[in-house]
């Protein structure tokens, strides 16, 4: 477990309170590239602001929402006194539909709802489904699925962290960033096929194995990846613009954000050291040296420290990863489960049926439930499934993490500046496809 | 104190667990605390892949929930999902699913109850308890029709206020909606995309006198109906 390094040390918004009990911004210096604050003004006499509050909309269709997301503000001059979410404008019904679906079809939707994270949507569903049809997976397996999980977390990051930084008025770090989220899409799509919808993962296995020299492409990857994310995180971090729009904002102390069921960063930067990888293990993570990375203060600059250092964790997990990969088949031996040889189901009868009753009827998991949480980069995302022992489950259940991460966006904006609203709704780091499902 | 159902190795770490019974194994302890201080309110326990479910009658639910949360040895601090189950056996009642995590403990535990489909369903809600239970009852109230009773803003959450199709994840609920393609084209067509303010958003700016007409009446239409959403009972 280690501590984000706070370099800046501004508490914008905390300098004290006026008359009406509103926060004071005190105006921000740089001196030797360390922002620093001003006393905070004294006002000689209260503003008369008798006028009405004001109902502003931001939303659905605002570049600033990430996606389709309302939020209706109340607000008192410029400051937000209530945020009223709306939210559902992309519900298209996933768990309904994965109903009617056997289980390796359901691997399709869990790209789409949380589209940034597809790889390890699909990792975390087929580890439900493993542990519903009480199998497990290879040894070579499941290194994979970590080298997906993380490669899926660096990117989700890297888009949390371009897209946040556009929001706030830097545009380079995005650029950067994006090539290398599109290094490891190319990545991606030499193994699987395809770039956002990788659909990955089978229930027992994995698509397809690695092509040859992929592991030289990750190598050069982790190689580079590093450098880029720093030099990025150098244009950011005592940035006198980025502290002021981030430092102070949006805080929730450790209780608060327990209460409010956050997860993932949003809980880590507040400081609480629940991370699923350490205290729910999955995949043998306990047997990877990575730390668990906690903020102080729960504010914006928080949340973006806890994220620039787990994708250095992240490129530390892929490198050891990467050292321990065996050989060894991918599929587990399970007639049950993975389908014959393409070459044989062409060949032979027994194959040919074996092929055919997989396919149309699918496989059926005995009776009964499970809740298997992962570490999303989001936060914990976990799929609870249950079966009546046909191939298709009763119910297919996604815990949304930035549903429940948003559903706090109210007490975080309440108090704050309209302009603040849009960082902070950028620190929760939400996915509508994965919030509307 | 580490749980038993949690895999750990020497040191008491937690460790990825393997060979996972479906039925029996070690139990959550929390589940013996609970039948041995709320009696006949635990109506029983399973065990499935490892975790721990109990089955609790429905007018106690609050109380545990609020002892799990509160009784230092136990100190389930983390709600990580409200939801519930229909089965497609229509005989079997509708399952609410409580899924609490103890941080500190490393403790996961699954609280159901069974509601019956002839009464109404309703259960208690735990916001007061969890704040983050607030969207999450709000969605299971939307997809299930569950009425979570003292939740203070109960309204539909995923879909919009005015669907009066029923509610989406019951299982007499076709896949493609209860209307026809044209009545649901003919009310997105009718809709106004300007009226899709709440009455308490509206009184906000006191600007009810300045809506367009036909959302003028559609809300009071709504306010004339409020248990207009609620078809489908």
């Amino acid at each position: 477990m280690t501590t984000t390094r706070r370099t800046i040390e501004v508490a914008l918004g905390t300098t004290g309170v006026d008359a009406q009990g509103m926060p004071l911004r005190a105006p921000l210096t740089v001196q030797g590239g360390r922002a620093l604050v001003a006393e905070a003004p004294v006002l000689a006499h209260e503003p008369e602001m008798n006028a009405d509050h004001m109902l502003i909309n931001i939303g659905p269709q605002h570049p600033a929402t990430h996606g389709v997301l309302r939020l209706v503000l109340e607000l008192d001059g410029e400051t937000v006194v209530r945020c009223i979410p709306h939210i559902g404008y992309l519900h298209c019904g996933f768990e309904k539909i994965g109903e009617y679906r056997q289980y390796n079809q359901i691997i399709p939707w869990t790209d789409r709802e949380d589209y940034l994270n597809s790889p390890g949507n699909n990792v975390a569903f087929v580890l439900g489904a493993e542990r519903l049809f009480g199998v497990g997976m290879t040894e070579r397996c499941t290194v994979l699925r970590v080298i997906l999980m993380e490669l899926s977390r660096i990117i989700s990051h890297v888009v949390w962290l371009g897209t946040t930084s556009v929001d706030l008025g830097a545009f380079t770090p995005f650029l950067w960033l994006y090539q290398e989220r599109e290094n490891v899409y190319n990545l991606l799509e030499g193994w699987v096929g395809a770039r956002l919808t990788t659909t990955a993962t089978r229930v027992g296995g994995m698509a397809a194995d690695l092509p040859d020299g992929w592991l030289d492409g990750l190598r050069a990857f982790l190689k580079g990846f590093p450098k880029t994310l720093d030099e990025s995180v150098r244009m950011l971090e005592t940035n006198a613009i980025w502290a002021g729009r981030t430092v102070g904002l949006g805080a929730m102390s450790a209780a608060e954000a327990v209460n409010a069921g956050l997860s993932g960063p949003m809980l880590r930067a507040s400081g609480v050291a629940y991370d699923v990888r350490k205290d729910f293990p999955y995949l043998d993570y306990e047997t990877y040296d990575f730390d668990v990375v906690i903020g102080s203060q729960g504010d914006v600059y928080d949340r973006f420290l806890v994220r620039v250092e787990e994708m250095r964790q992240s490129v530390r997990i892929l490198e050891q990863a990467l050292q321990r990969l065996p050989g060894g088949p991918v599929n587990i031996d399970d007639p049950r489960l993975i389908l014959p040889p393409k070459r044989k189901a062409t060949s032979e009868m027994e194959s040919m049926i074996h092929h055919f009753k997989l396919v149309m009827e699918g496989p059926r998991p005995p009776a009964g439930e499970c809740y298997v949480p992962v570490e999303s980069p989001k936060g914990e995302k976990g799929y609870y499934m249950v079966s009546d022992g046909t191939s298709k489950p009763v119910r297919w259940r996604i815990r949304p993490p930035s549903f429940v991460n948003l559903s706090a966006i109210p007490k975080m904006v309440e108090g704050h500046l309209l302009s603040d609203v849009i960082a902070i709704n950028a620190s929760i780091d939400i996915v509508m496809g994965e919030i509307d499902r | 104190m580490v749980h038993a159902a949690v895999a750990a190795d020497a040191n008491g770490s937690p460790i990825t667990p393997v060979n996972i019974q479906h039925r029996g194994g070690p139990v959550n302890p929390s589940a013996a605390t609970l039948a041995a201080r709320f009696g006949d309110a635990i109506l029983r326990t399973e065990i499935t892949w490892g975790e721990t479910t109990v089955f609790v009658r429905a007018d106690a639910l609050h109380p545990i929930v609020r002892w799990l949360h509160e009784e230092p040895a136990e100190r389930y601090d983390y709600l990580v999902d409200i939801t519930a189950v229909e089965y497609r056996d229509a005989a079997r009642p509708i399952e609410v699913v409580w899924h609490l995590r103890a941080l500190q403990h490393r403790q996961f535990l699954r609280l159901k109850v069974e509601l019956s489909k002839r009464a109404r369903l309703v259960v208690a809600s735990i916001v007061d308890i969890y704040s983050g239970a607030d969207w999450l009852e709000r969605e299971c109230f939307d997809m299930f029709g569950i009425h979570f009773d003292g939740h203070p803003d109960l309204r539909r959450i995923l879909m919009w206020e005015s669907y009066r199709e029923g509610f989406p994840l019951r299982k007499d609920f076709p896949l493609r909606g209860r209307f026809s393609r044209a009545e649901q084209l003919k009310q997105a067509l009718a809709a106004d995309p300007e009226a899709r303010y709440s009455m308490e958003e509206l009184s906000i700016a006191d600007a009810f006198d300045s809506l367009p007409a036909d959302m003028k009446r559609r809300l009071a239409v709504e306010r004339a109906d409020p248990d207009g959403r609620e078809m489908g009972e």
